[in-house]
């Protein structure tokens, strides 16, 4: 595939052009890393890195920062979304794969990409408008009375029901990430060859056992891929939970308490920062938040790369 | 009850609860549309595009400033975005076809269209508003543009792929030179595909709104200098849904409304583009 055909000066510069444009993307993350640390090191050099993670305090008055309850608010957000996400979005690409009659994989498929395609905003608005008013008045009260009751996991519910709390949050995000984990795990299942799965249907399986020992072992790495993937896109997403999180640097047992994550701080309060190091502190955060991002992404190509040159070879 | 009842039961269960799922998925999507559709319908009107925002708290007015001003910055976001990403999806996919340094960059961009676009807003923010001091258009511009970039980057190279070989060799042949076989040859046997990832990208960056919150910030006055601060829709509408006023929540949801349907609109035309170019084969 070689070609030969460098020696035309307008070929020349083509190449050189083309290959600068390819480049920006390279550029692009080493000057935000750099850019982002350059700026945040004077909150570095304050606090520490370990200190910096661990603390608790965000004090704009004192001047004492610490990401131990954005960082809080992000985990558990995140790990309650994808809690939340990951039975319905599996249970969709099962559907769209296996069930559906052929007349309905087509639409049913494109309605879960618009779902995709809405932006986070709306879905934050409409969590505010719309779904914390449900879950304040009947969602929160109905488990505060059932699951509330039950003595440990009870602290998980305590407080007032207000609706601008962690499980709001947690459920928008949840709704978000359904269509890409769906959609990823939808590709993957469709990867699996199809002799396979006829072979055990051969033997006498039921659908629900070519699913289980066929479809899933098949297509784990992808599944898998797709899951650290929506992972990464909850970690950084802003505006869904920015509506409905309260922006509270408070640490609490209870789900039904406001809270902060490192992007609703982020939206909130970067244009209020007034001090070298609260901006920086801010920075500092934006760069945990990068790297943390980053690598979750990172890794969640290598799965999804690895799942699909298993097949193509 | 035999063995095969109960393998039959535990069929039938697993993937009854699997088409509740898809059914649950699919609930949202009904229920947030329907929701923004019935109130925005409401609060849409003629003044909402015609007129700016009245002073807080009073009835009337409309976002002509936000509407303009997102036109404003997603038309230059694209104007710088999309000739780097198609050069850069050019470059992967022709000069650098097979290479590694192909494959590391298609990776990162890869990862980079998932990068939280808050961060992105941090970064213009240190080295587009902070060094002049003031918000300004063009950082939300460049802001989004970072965001396009790699969406149509990845998107032209997997289109140019497409495009067969020996259609190359063809016009190897007669002694094309390899930048014309790009420019005659290969965008236009691929161009469907790059339009739709353009709109896909415009699609993308049109809903965005925490990358402008501290590059392009509001501004409640009608402006067109890209140097001053500038009116987004998306931002208008944190501001105004996270504001105290019903008229602020009403235009706030005639706002969401518009740019819900401009993006959907956006994303089926894009799926019709490539299924038009690609489906028959």
């Amino acid at each position: 595939m070689r070609v030969l055909l460098r020696k035309n000066p307008v070929d020349l510069l083509f190449l050189t052009i083309t290959a600068i444009a390819s480049a920006t993307v390279l550029v692009l993350i080493a000057g935000i890393l750099y850019v982002l640390f350059l700026k945040s090191s004077l909150a570095i050099e304050k606090f520490g890195i370990l200190n910096f993670i661990f603390s608790t305090d965000w004090d704009p008055v004192r001047q004492i920062f610490g990401a131990a309850t954005t960082l809080f608010g992000t985990a558990v957000t995140t790990i309650l979304a994808l809690f939340f996400a990951i039975p319905v979005a599996i249970g969709t690409a099962i559907f769209i794969t296996e069930i559906a009659p052929n007349f309905m994989k087509g639409p049913i498929g494109i309605a879960i990409e618009l779902l995709a395609a809405i932006p986070s905003i709306i879905y934050g608005m409409w969590g505010l408008f719309t779904l914390a008013p449900i879950m304040a008045e009947y969602i929160e009260p109905a488990l505060q009375n059932t699951l509330g009751k039950v003595p440990l996991l009870g602290a998980l519910f305590a407080g007032t029901p207000m609706g601008i709390d962690l499980f709001t949050a947690s459920i928008i995000l949840s709704i978000m990430i359904i269509p890409f984990t769906a959609s990823i795990a939808r590709d993957s299942f469709n990867l699996t060859p199809a002799i396979v799965k006829e072979s055990a249907y051969a033997i006498g399986a039921t659908k629900w056992e070519v699913v289980k020992n066929v479809i899933l072992p098949y297509s784990k790495s992808g599944v898998f891929g797709g899951i650290i993937l929506s992972l990464g896109r909850a970690l950084g997403e802003t505006m869904a939970v920015a509506f409905v999180l309260g922006n509270n640097h408070q640490i609490s047992s209870s789900l039904f308490h406001a809270a902060s994550t490192i992007t609703v701080t982020l939206a909130n309060e970067f244009t209020e920062a007034d001090t070298d190091i609260y901006l920086s502190s801010l920075f500092y955060l934006a760069l945990i938040l990068f790297v943390m991002s980053f690598i979750a992404l990172a890794v969640a190509k290598i799965f999804l790369l690895r799942a699909q040159k298993r097949y193509s070879a | 009850m035999t063995r095969e009842h109960i393998r039959k039961i535990q069929s039938f269960t697993a993937l009854s609860l699997s088409t509740l799922a898809a059914v649950i998925g699919l609930v949202w999507l009904v229920f947030i549309l329907g929701d923004i559709f019935v109130h925005g319908m409401g609060a849409l009107k003629l003044s909402l595009f015609t007129k700016d925002p009245a002073p807080a708290g009073i009835e009337g007015g409309g976002l002509r400033n936000a509407f303009i001003g997102q036109l404003i910055i997603t038309f230059f976001a694209t104007l710088i975005g999309v000739p780097i990403g198609i050069l850069g999806g050019t470059f992967l996919a022709e000069y650098a076809r097979g290479k590694k340094i192909a494959q590391l960059i298609s990776i990162l961009s890869d990862i980079m269209v998932s990068v939280p676009s808050i961060v992105i807003g941090t970064f213009i923010y240190a080295i587009m508003v902070k060094p002049f001091g003031h918000f300004n258009g063009w950082a939300g511009a460049v802001a989004l543009a970072i965001i396009m970039i790699p969406v149509v980057l990845r998107t032209t190279e997997d289109m140019l792929r497409l495009v067969p070989w020996t259609l190359r060799e063809a016009a190897f042949a007669l002694g094309a030179p390899y930048y014309k076989v790009i420019i005659q040859i290969v965008y236009r046997g691929a161009s469907a595909g790059i339009l739709t990832g353009i709109l896909l990208s415009i699609a993308r960056v049109a809903g965005e709104t925490a990358p402008l919150l501290f590059t392009s910030f509001n501004n409640s006055f009608f402006s067109t200098n890209m140097n001053e601060p500038m009116a987004s829709l998306t931002v208008t509408i944190f501001q105004y849904a996270m504001g105290p006023y019903d008229s602020w929540h009403s235009q706030a949801w005639a706002a969401s409304l518009v740019i819900t349907i401009f993006i959907l609109v956006l994303t089926i035309l894009g799926r019709i583009f490539i299924k038009w170019r690609f489906g028959n084969k």
